[in-house]
């Protein structure tokens, strides 16, 4: 038993020795290594206030970065640094300028180190950051609701048409229910890359995404399945219902960025779009409970579910955002639509069973076919 | 030639962006009337609007001072050859060391004796000139001069090039008399020129040999009575690409961005003004001086006693080009008068400059 122990501690001892030797030994002098240090430089976010920019920028060099000077439009800035001071790895500071911007118009930065090298940044078009205030909070939450809660509170308004439907009309709509989780995960595959590309390259995003989406994916597979059998009607919509919110959460970051750098100009077509586009997601999350008799409160709580994370979203991404957080969300929310896409296929199989065929027939091919090219219509209103 | 879109949009968009703002700064800042800002202090009062690096440049760390090198001239070793003529000797070394080019930026330099722009050789018409050049660097390197010499001494690749650890002696008569420069002509001779090697090269007129304009002659001669009746000024206009892709991020004279903006150059109002001016700025096609609320005549490379521009308060010179600008502000009020480039990215990224004329 102790030598057992012993094993455990050794390797890990072994480990650290090594590395202390590593370190004051310096075995790469030979190698003539001398070069200067890697810097790099992720801005994270840009705030446009009363004739004044501010970025906040996160440093990833080998060694502790000093930002000497900041260009504007090609012309050296007075700036302030919070906190000031060299930037060790993956610490943030905001550089605060008071640059007379021009409503509208671009704007390029360019910060350059004391070794002068330059990290570009480029503001494509100037518009006020919205500050936090009561009445603007509303208005985005408004926009949150009409974009999450309303849509998918529409979808379950099919809740008792879709009771009237027999076997086959069931597996449709649990085919329908398939395709539309397969666009959502590629979607939300797709927007958590894109933040991860943004974020600081330390984080290794693109990683990340993926390896927090297998962990959630298996993690809610395990919780969903602790009963020892598949989750139906109630618990299935309501992991539905979780991982559409999550989605939802995503697309609220996108409105609320969009609004915050002024690339919203696309305004009401935006939440028109959205509302049809996540009309399906609401006859999704309702498919499963047609063999329950489920509350009022049950359909309340399931839209709350899908529908207010899309709140949560736009509040992030108007009043505080930064890309390697989103990116995590996203491949939580990439996991959890993978798990519903799981069970509802095993409940289609099941379904299928039941009335005597399989999952896989002309009915749920044009079901998923159907799913996809709903969701693919309706994202050409949305994709800005 | 090929423009990084993303720098040169800049222009256009610091013209039609800027542009207003500029003209809502220029009369109230650049043309201060404010006799009283007798301390060199920094104030915001002193930039354009916003507009500057920000810090300072540690000078004593690099050794040298970009206010110091507008007038400190080097006469060298004197002496008299057997046949009478003077003799100037100079010992020049080229060092590789890390310099402050904007305040709280370094970059590689390499060096005249330490210091960019190197030593300001000032001789007379007709002296001889030696110079003892040692090369402690790790690669070729000449001294190329701006003048009349025969080629042997033309400090080129493989005439007068002074390898690692290597020794040359360059020797000449100084001729013809003007405004003039000296550079590094090793190759690649871009880099070699762009990382600071080069300096200022003045040769007065004797005024033995200018009976038709001796005075003139005389107010050039460094040390004559007239002379000091001169206030004169060596500006070499330079600029560094501090990230090696071919564009210059610094602009400035005598190395050190903003220095003049910050602290402005104080002249007396009532003795006339002199300005050797150098242009050795490497990318771009040309460089500019423009003075504010007064105008200059101009001495074309220096080799005439006669303005080869009169009257202008814009000159132009591409690489290489140099001249003599002379003006006065004796009818002027005491204030502060800008001087930068005319090219406004330039005095965006730093030569913007101003005079501080006291009564």
């Amino acid at each position: 038993m102790k030598k057992t122990w012993l094993w455990a501690v050794l390797p890990l001892v072994a480990l650290v020795t090594s590395i202390i030797i590593f370190l004051s030994t310096n075995p790469l002098s030979p190698l003539g290594i001398s070069a200067p240090p890697l810097e790099n430089l992720t801005i994270e976010r840009t705030v446009l206030g009363d004739r004044a920019i501010s970025l906040l920028v996160r440093a990833e060099g080998s060694e502790p970065m000093q930002i000497a000077q900041v260009q504007v439009d090609g012309s050296y800035w007075t700036f302030t640094q919070k906190p000031p001071g060299a930037l060790p790895r993956l610490s943030t500071a905001w550089i605060d300028l008071p640059y007379p911007w021009v409503e509208g118009e671009t704007h390029h930065l360019n910060l350059i180190t004391n070794t002068g090298v330059g990290f570009e940044h480029t503001i494509d078009v100037a518009v006020a950051t919205p500050q936090f205030s009561l009445s603007r909070l509303w208005g985005f939450t408004l926009l949150g609701l009409y974009v999450g809660v309303v849509p998918v509170g529409l979808g379950m308004l099919f809740y008792p048409s879709l009771k009237t439907l027999g076997g086959e009309g069931m597996k449709f709509i649990l085919a329908l229910t398939l395709g539309m989780l397969a666009f959502l995960l590629l979607d939300t595959l797709e927007e958590g890359l894109k933040l991860a590309n943004s974020a600081a390259n330390a984080f290794a995003g693109s990683i990340l995404v993926w390896a927090i989406a297998a962990i959630s994916f298996l993690t809610i597979l395990t919780i969903g399945r602790s009963r020892g059998k598949a989750p139906e009607g109630q618990s299935l919509s309501t992991y539905l219902s979780f991982s559409i919110g999550i989605h939802n959460l995503g697309e609220g970051l996108a409105i609320g960025t969009a609004f915050a750098v002024g690339e919203a100009a696309l305004g009401s077509l935006l939440v028109v779009g959205f509302t049809l586009h996540n009309l399906t997601e609401g006859i999704g999350i309702a498919a499963p409970l047609v063999k329950s008799k489920p509350t009022f409160i049950t359909f309340l709580g399931l839209t709350a579910l899908a529908g207010l994370p899309a709140v949560l979203g736009t509040w992030l991404g108007v009043f505080a955002f930064s890309p390697h957080w989103a990116a995590i969300f996203m491949g939580i929310g990439v996991g959890a639509i993978l798990q519903v896409i799981v069970e509802v296929g095993s409940y289609l199989a099941r379904t299928a069973s039941k009335i005597g065929g399989t999952w896989l027939s002309k009915i749920s091919l044009a079901g998923f076919s159907a799913g996809l090219i709903v969701m693919y219509g309706t994202a050409l209103l949305v994709n800005f | 030639m090929t423009f990084d879109v993303s720098r040169r949009s800049l222009l256009g968009m610091g013209l039609l962006g800027g542009g207003n703002i500029l003209g809502k700064f220029l009369p109230s800042k650049a043309l201060a009337q404010n006799p009283k800002q007798h301390d060199n202090h920094f104030t915001s009062s002193a930039v354009h609007g916003g507009s500057t690096t920000v810090g300072d440049v540690d000078n004593d760390r690099n050794g040298f001072n970009p206010r110091d090198i507008l007038t400190d001239w080097d006469g060298g070793k004197v002496s008299q050859l057997p046949n009478g003529q003077t003799l100037r000797e100079y010992d020049i070394a080229v060092e590789e060391r890390e310099i402050e080019i904007a305040p709280g930026v370094f970059y590689p330099a390499w060096t005249y004796n330490g210091r960019v722009p190197g030593s300001t050789i000032r001789v007379t018409e007709g002296d001889r000139v030696k110079i003892n050049f040692r090369n402690k660097s790790l690669h070729p390197h000449t001294i190329h001069f701006h003048g009349i010499h025969s080629a042997r001494q033309d400090g080129v690749p493989g005439t007068l090039e002074a390898m690692p650890g290597e020794e040359v002696v360059y020797e000449f008569d100084a001729k013809p008399f003007g405004c003039h420069l000296y550079h590094c002509h090793s190759a690649p001779f871009k880099r070699h020129l762009h990382k600071g090697l080069y300096g200022a090269f003045i040769i007065d007129p004797d005024p033995k040999r200018h009976p038709e304009a001796e005075q003139q002659a005389r107010s050039r001669l460094l040390g004559s009575s007239e002379n000091k009746q001169w206030q004169e000024f060596l500006m070499v206009m330079n600029a560094f690409d501090t990230n090696f892709d071919e564009e210059n991020e610094f602009y400035a004279v005598n190395t050190i961005p903003h220095e003049f903006m910050k602290r402005p150059l104080r002249i007396e109002r009532d003795r006339p003004v002199r300005v050797y001016l150098i242009n050795v700025t490497e990318f771009d096609p040309v460089n500019s001086f423009h003075l504010h609320g007064n105008f200059f005549d101009y001495y074309d490379s220096g080799t005439t006693l006669t303005p080869t521009l009169r009257t202008i308060d814009t000159v132009m010179q591409c690489q290489g080009q140099r001249g003599i600008l002379e003006f006065s502000f004796k009818e002027h009020a005491p204030g502060q008068y800008m001087f930068h480039a005319h090219q406004s990215e330039f005095l965006e990224l730093g030569w913007m400059s101003a005079f501080e004329v006291v009564a």
